[in-house]
């Protein structure tokens, strides 16, 4: 089904809005990720970022406009094929509270393998065990895999629970990985640690990354940035709506 | 999933270990109550097997039932010696045991019958009584004792023991001229045979000489010599155990002796004296059984709350599972399991508990009433009471499930609490 040529993320002539009578908080003509991209994408609260990340990730459906992401328009999905899709195509990184307190670091990097049999058969393609990729990715990560395996994550500090998180985004290689601000709690000699680690695993796994962020600073890492103003159309989403950011 | 539920319960603990004991409790109380019951009546089944006939005085049959069977309660009135001869004297009897009540040691009933006692009581499943030590009472001052009587006072043949008139614990007065010698230890049986002190009727006699009128008699009392030589007919016994050579005369031999002219006698069908019984405890033991199932409700409704409450501090946990593929169906699952693993280790510990209380709870039986309650494996009513108890675990665990069902396709992925 995926095609190189394509872009990974098509969104075109998409309108949201929370109900029907108010007017939409998205309208974007057309949005494209192309495959491998690492797109930053700026926008001040309320200007509807995470309507737009919830819509590609198949959270919520447009009233209008179609949206394709890896060569599936979602329109087509029922709802628990949705959640399939996305656990077999998206790793999503949030800004905290990435990790199940009570198991182990390795048991929270594999949990998307638990739901996915491909996020699974990918891990384990290049030979590796789940396991074994498991420990490559968390040493990818700065976290020493002998050290940290099997610690449950609530004695991790906040740094470190981001890297599982990305680790665990990261099993699997799904072609799309959306990050919503997953650096705004970390300081800022972090973030940029944390960066380019996130884009050296990126390579590799050749995954396309939606960063979402309000530090303009991390932009210039990044192949293209967008602010969220420029394509979206609609004149109520920059209304102080604290829910929608 | 069953991995991750189960880590989940761990981390919290305190609230699951809460939840399990309420589940415990109420298993271990519902069994326990349903092993009394049906280990009572069978103990008291086994304890006449083989007597076709119970008589006594006039009185309720339950009554005689209990004080001359199992030892419960006292007579009103006795059977005079020459109506026990005379029912002895009927063509249709094939034995009577003689019983004679009245008379304790150090708690424990003093039983005056005779040799036909040994020959033909019967418990269990028509087992004869059989001797671990020593023998059958032989002389007037001999006794044979029963099981517990022997440990708990670590009695040895060849002991001497003094009797005492009344039936409490602590005697007023004790017959203390004339000693008794220990002749024989029966083997344990699980009835009130294992309570008692046998002795003949002539010693029952002979323990009452020197009384007159409920008060000793002044002086030094009559030796063991003299007492030997005296005639210890028996003028009255308490009850009698009669067994008729055919069965199928029973109803006419009870008629026969409840319609006796000389004296009003009592004769009673064991089985359906104890049927009796049975109805008339049944009406407790229906009352005990019906709070045991609301205990168990209690309990399940404990582990819904557990679990209901639980939720909203968990919208996180739900969103993380979301957020890398699960879906709102593992979100239910989930509950489930967590709800069925609660009612699962409920049930578990409360097997333990309850053999832990059915066996302290069968010492405190068998050394009080002489009843047996023996450890045994769940039989099928328990297996259908735990059976019952996991179903309704597991729907009492559907409604959180529900609840945490909806909520997470509510939340879908947020994480923004």
């Amino acid at each position: 089904m995926s095609n190189d040529n394509q872009p990974i993320v098509q969104l075109t002539d998409v309108h949201y809005s929370w109900n029907r009578n108010t007017l939409p908080v998205l309208s974007i003509h057309e949005f494209a990720l192309d495959r491998a991209e690492h797109v930053f994408l700026q926008g001040p609260s309320g200007s509807g970022k995470t309507t737009l990340l919830s819509l590609i990730a198949a959270v919520l459906s447009p009233q209008q406009g179609t949206i394709v992401i890896d060569g599936q328009p979602l329109a087509e999905l029922r709802s628990s094929e949705r959640d399939q899709f996305r656990v077999d195509r998206i790793g999503l990184v949030f800004q905290q509270f990435n990790l199940l307190p009570f198991l182990s670091v390795a048991d929270n990097v594999q949990l998307s393998c638990r739901f996915s049999a491909d996020r699974k058969a990918r891990a384990c393609e290049n030979g590796l065990s789940l396991d074994q990729e498991t420990d490559r990715l968390l040493d990818a990560m700065q976290l020493s895999a002998a050290q940290f395996r099997n610690r449950p994550t609530s004695h991790l500090s906040v740094g470190q629970q981001q890297r599982v998180a990305v680790a665990r985004a990261l099993i699997g290689r799904p072609p799309l990985i959306i990050a919503d601000e997953p650096t705004s709690s970390l300081d800022s000699d972090s973030r940029q640690a944390f960066l380019d680690l996130l884009f050296s695993e990126l390579e590799l796994a050749g995954s396309t990354l939606l960063f979402v962020s309000h530090d303009a600073a991390l932009a210039s890492s990044f192949d293209r940035r967008i602010d969220l103003r420029d394509i979206n159309q609609s004149v109520s989403a920059t209304g102080p709506d604290g829910e929608l950011r | 999933m069953i991995r991750i539920a189960w880590k989940s319960l761990c981390s919290r603990w305190p609230t699951a270990i809460l939840a399990v004991l309420a589940i415990a409790m109420s298993v271990a109380l519902i069994l326990t109550v349903e092993k009394i019951r049906r280990d009572a009546r069978d103990s008291f089944t086994q304890t006449v097997s083989g007597t076709d006939l119970v008589i006594g005085a006039r009185s309720g049959s339950v009554q005689l039932l209990l004080y001359s069977v199992f030892r419960i309660g006292n007579a009103t009135n006795n059977i005079s010696w020459e109506s026990v001869e005379d029912i002895r004297s009927r063509t249709a009897i094939d034995w009577v045991i003689p019983l004679s009540l009245g008379d304790s040691h150090a708690g424990f009933r003093v039983l005056g019958t005779n040799l036909d006692y040994f020959e033909h009581y019967r418990f269990g499943n028509k087992r004869l009584l059989t001797f671990s030590d020593g023998e059958r009472f032989d002389d007037v001052f001999d006794a044979v004792i029963g099981s517990e009587v022997a440990a708990q006072l670590k009695y040895q043949v060849d002991d001497n023991i003094v009797v005492a008139h009344g039936t409490g614990n602590a005697s007023l007065v004790e017959h203390d001229q004339q000693p008794f010698r220990i002749s024989g230890i029966l083997k344990p049986t699980g009835t009130p045979v294992d309570r008692a002190i046998h002795v003949s009727l002539e010693g029952i006699e002979a323990m009452h000489i020197d009384w007159r009128n409920g008060a000793a008699v002044k002086g030094e009392g009559t030796s063991a010599e003299e007492v030997r030589a005296m005639d210890l007919k028996p003028t009255a016994v308490t009850a009698l155990l009669v067994g008729l050579k055919s069965r199928a005369t029973v109803f006419r031999e009870q008629r026969a002796i409840n319609t006796y002219r000389a004296e009003p006698l009592l004769a009673i069908l064991p089985g359906i004296a104890l049927q009796e019984l049975w109805n008339l405890v049944s009406v407790a033991e229906m009352a005990l059984m019906i709070v045991s199932v609301i205990v168990v409700v209690a309990g399940l409704v404990n582990l819904m709350s557990v679990l209901l409450a639980g939720l909203n501090e968990r919208r996180r946990e739900m969103a993380v599972l979301r957020s890398v593929g699960a879906r709102p169906a593992h979100v239910f699952l989930l509950l489930c399991i967590e709800s069925t693993l609660l009612t699962l280790g409920g049930i578990a510990a409360g097997l333990a508990l309850h053999y832990i209380l059915t066996a302290a709870g069968a010492l405190f039986l068998q050394q009080r009433f002489g009843l047996s309650i023996l450890l045994s494996l769940p039989n099928s009513t328990d297996i259908k009471i735990l059976a019952s108890v996991a179903v309704a675990g597991l729907l009492a665990g559907m409604i959180p499930a529900l609840q945490a069902y909806r909520k997470s396709l509510a939340d879908g992925l947020s994480q923004k609490i």
